[in-house]
């Protein structure tokens, strides 16, 4: 494939600072899941699964774990010759000073030449950290049959949540009659998935419009989508069913893991048609100890295991020592409980050693606690 | 850079691993659930800084070969400097004899001659351990020795290491003979099947062999010029297995068990590499035990799993019991089955007979892609 008909670019510059100590050091869609991925890994995955060839990946806060995570694009296959990814932090231009993105839409107005530079028709605007699998291919399928304009991917959310979310409004073909941020009172629970397809042409013309309107928060969901309402545009809304997750917060972080645990979750990320790629840990198969207790548990590559867990997921080459007991945990890359050590209800963070003995974490605590420092164990 | 390009060289037709070697080559063997044996060859090589390599294929189906080491960037080396050549030739079928390593290598001479580096090392890919090759070519030069051969000090030579040769030593270590291990006798010196020497010397002895027999393999060449020549050898420490027949294979992916051995044997400082399939990690669901085993990702685990290497996308289901097992990639141990002391080839799966026990000293097989 040479041409490529459609464009992805994703949104990876936030901090995510609900995240605390975890995006002390890294952008959120760096942050590790599910026990050998990290956030980005999702988009990145589904870009490659949907055949989509060039994803430009705007970074901002905290970008060299990502920048040198995702470029080259090797680790999802986005390396061939006419496929590739590429980071894109804010830079100097002739014509203006270094300046940061000030928005979404700012971020893909200071890239307007990278996109042009392959000449897409269709433009793929993505968050980098929402965990989902996604065919971008159908909903691409979906914006041309209806001689869209825009298409935005939403999904259905409680009623009582949705007045976190953007929500749309839609006619019965889909059509998007009105966009409300964060509404007090929603008329509809299709929540905005950050998703955007645009048709090339008529965005540029509109980023081009929105960089010298001062007014502008240079936002899509705040000023360019509301716009192109204003101005009669064919929106349309693209349902989306399935599993689907802003890991916004450490208790949603730490829920989507234990999400895993269950057999029959919608995630399935043991579905070998849809793989989601990740760097390739050089590390052995987990190992069991012959005193080990794992019940309920989602473990992987170089883990190794002489205690107890239960209902927990362990991240790349965590350890957890004899006597050990780890329960409805999440253990992020290179943690590791010394023997003895009791951990309940917590998120411990990278590399994170939890000494012999100590007890960590209340199995009645209303939120989950975040361990980003090392825990001296006891007598 | 090395001074010195890499072979792997395929296992000689005296060898046969019964059952697994039906369809692939050793070389391809899956090992401790993730790796294949060519992985370990190959990392040393890589970690030695040798980047160009050659492996030889055998007349058996190199296809997983071949799609496992692809362009040889998974071990890390540099694709434009190194190079990583699957080297081919055309076997006598009527006679199994007539397909050695030298006549492997005769039929690439050409390539053979063109090659820049001075020096050659040449290790199997049926054998596990690793080695700093640029030590042991550092070693070789500065002895100045005409070849020198790699061997590991065992005591088990009388039960063990069938198929494997040893070496008769001088005590400055010189060798002064080759045979085959006869196993009579416990202390034996085996050869780990490993040589280094100049290029020139190797071409030279291709077609010394050539004069001599048709048959003769590069150990038996070898071997005729101990006298001439000065050869001498190096004590290989550290892990060493020498997949040589079923029972080997079964035995050192069990040994690997051990956490102690397996963490020496796979360091950070020492990477072995092999090829990721992008599984997920395990599910263990409620109701599994599991005790003593090392488990590859994507497998889905809800019995009884003791003493076992479970490889990628095994599914263990309710109720199974596996133990002293090796159980290879995608297989399926289905609900209420139980297996001891049986090696299950990839892609099989176990359903309908319920009990399938093995001796400890007499380890089954089941054959890929099986269901019984």
């Amino acid at each position: 494939m040479s041409k490529n008909s459609m464009l992805a670019m994703v949104l990876a510059g936030g901090r995510g600072s609900r995240l605390k100590d975890l995006t002390n050091k890294v952008a959120k869609p760096a942050v590790s899941f599910g026990g050998k991925y990290r956030i980005i890994d999702f988009p990145l995955s589904n870009c490659a699964n949907s055949g989509i060839d060039i994803v430009g990946v705007l970074t901002q806060y905290e970008s060299v774990l990502l920048n040198s995570y995702a470029a080259g694009g090797r680790i999802w296959g986005l390396d061939s010759k006419d496929s590739g990814v590429f980071i894109l932090p804010p830079r100097e231009k002739a014509d203006a000073g270094l300046d940061v993105y000030r928005g979404t839409a700012d971020a893909i107005s200071q890239n307007i030449d990278f996109i042009d530079s392959y000449d897409p028709e269709y433009l793929l605007v993505l968050s980098g950290d929402h965990i989902y699998k996604m065919n971008y291919d159908k909903m691409l399928q979906a914006h041309i049959d209806k001689k869209a304009d825009a298409t935005i991917a939403v999904i259905g959310v409680p009623k009582k949540e949705a007045s976190r979310f953007g929500i749309m409004n839609t006619a019965e073909d889909g059509r998007i009659i009105e966009f409300e941020e964060k509404p007090e009172h929603p008329k509809s629970n299709l929540a905005s998935m950050g998703i955007y397809i645009f048709s090339w042409k008529l965005l540029r013309k509109m980023l081009v419009a929105d960089m010298k309107n001062n007014e502008s928060n240079h936002d899509f969901g705040k000023d360019i989508i509301p716009t192109m309402l204003n101005d009669g545009k064919a929106l349309y809304a693209y349902k989306f069913k399935g599993y689907w997750k802003d890991v916004g917060t450490i208790d949603s972080l730490w829920e989507a893991n234990m999400d895993l645990l269950d057999k029959s979750n919608e995630l399935n990320l043991a579905d070998p048609s849809w793989k989601i790629y990740t760097e390739d840990a050089i590390e052995l198969p987990q190992y069991i100890g012959p005193d080990a207790e794992v019940k309920n548990a989602y473990v992987t590559q170089g883990c190794r295991i002489e205690g107890k867990v239960e209902n927990s997921v362990l991240f790349t080459g965590t350890t957890i020592g004899k006597g050990a007991k780890v329960k409805d945990t999440v253990l992020m890359p290179g943690a590791s409980v010394a023997p003895g050590a009791k951990v309940t209800r917590a998120l411990i963070a990278d590399g994170v050693k939890i000494g012999k003995g100590a007890v960590v974490g209340n199995a009645k605590s209303e939120n989950i606690l975040l361990v980003a420092k090392d825990v001296k164990g006891g007598k | 850079m090395a001074k010195a390009f890499g072979i792997v060289a395929p296992a000689g037709g005296y060898i046969k691993v019964e059952g697994l070697q039906d369809f692939r080559p050793i070389n391809a063997f899956s090992f401790l659930g993730r790796y294949r044996i060519i992985d370990f060859p190959l990392s040393s090589f890589s970690n030695s800084g040798i980047e160009r390599i050659q492996v030889y294929a055998t007349n058996e189906n190199p296809r997983s070969l071949a799609e496992h080491i692809g362009s040889g960037r998974i071990y890390n080396i540099n694709s434009k400097r190194g190079l990583l050549q699957m080297m081919f030739s055309k076997e006598d079928f009527l006679n199994e004899v007539y397909n050695t390593d030298i006549k492997a290598y005769m039929d690439n001479i050409s390539i053979i001659e063109r090659m820049h580096q001075p020096y050659v090392i040449i290790t199997p890919g049926y054998m596990v351990f690793k080695q700093d090759y640029e030590q042991l070519l550092e070693e070789h030069v500065k002895t100045g020795a005409d070849i020198t051969l790699l061997y590991h000090k065992v005591n088990n030579a009388n039960t063990s290491y069938r198929n494997c040769f040893t070496l008769n030593l001088n005590r400055q270590r010189g060798v002064k003979s080759i045979e085959m291990n006869n196993g009579c006798t416990a202390d034996r010196n085996i050869f780990m099947d490993t040589y280094v020497m100049s290029k020139d010397l190797f071409i030279q002895l291709l077609y010394d062999a050539k004069v001599i027999s048709s048959i003769y393999r590069m150990v038996d060449i070898v071997n005729s010029k101990c006298e001439e020549l000065d050869i001498r050898s190096v004590q290989h420490k550290g892990y060493f297995a020498a997949i040589t027949d079923f029972k080997s294979y079964y035995d050192s992916n069990m040994e690997l068990l051990d956490y102690d051995i397996s963490s020496e044997m796979f360091s950070d400082e020492w990477p072995i590499y092999t090829r990721t399939t992008d599984s997920c990690p395990v599910r263990y669901i409620n109701g599994s035990s599991i005790k003593n085993s090392m488990v590859a990702n994507g497998c889905l685990i809800e019995g009884k799993v003791e003493n076992s290497v479970i490889g990628r996308g095994v599914e263990i289901r309710k109720g199974a019991v596996v133990k002293n097992c090796i159980v290879m990639g995608h297989s399926i141990i289905d609900a209420g089955v139980h297996i001891e002391y049986q090696v299950v080839d990839k892609w099989a799966k176990i359903t309908n007979i319920k009990q399938l026990l093995a001796p400890s000293d007499k380890p089954g097989y089941i054959k890929r892609l099986d269901t019984i």
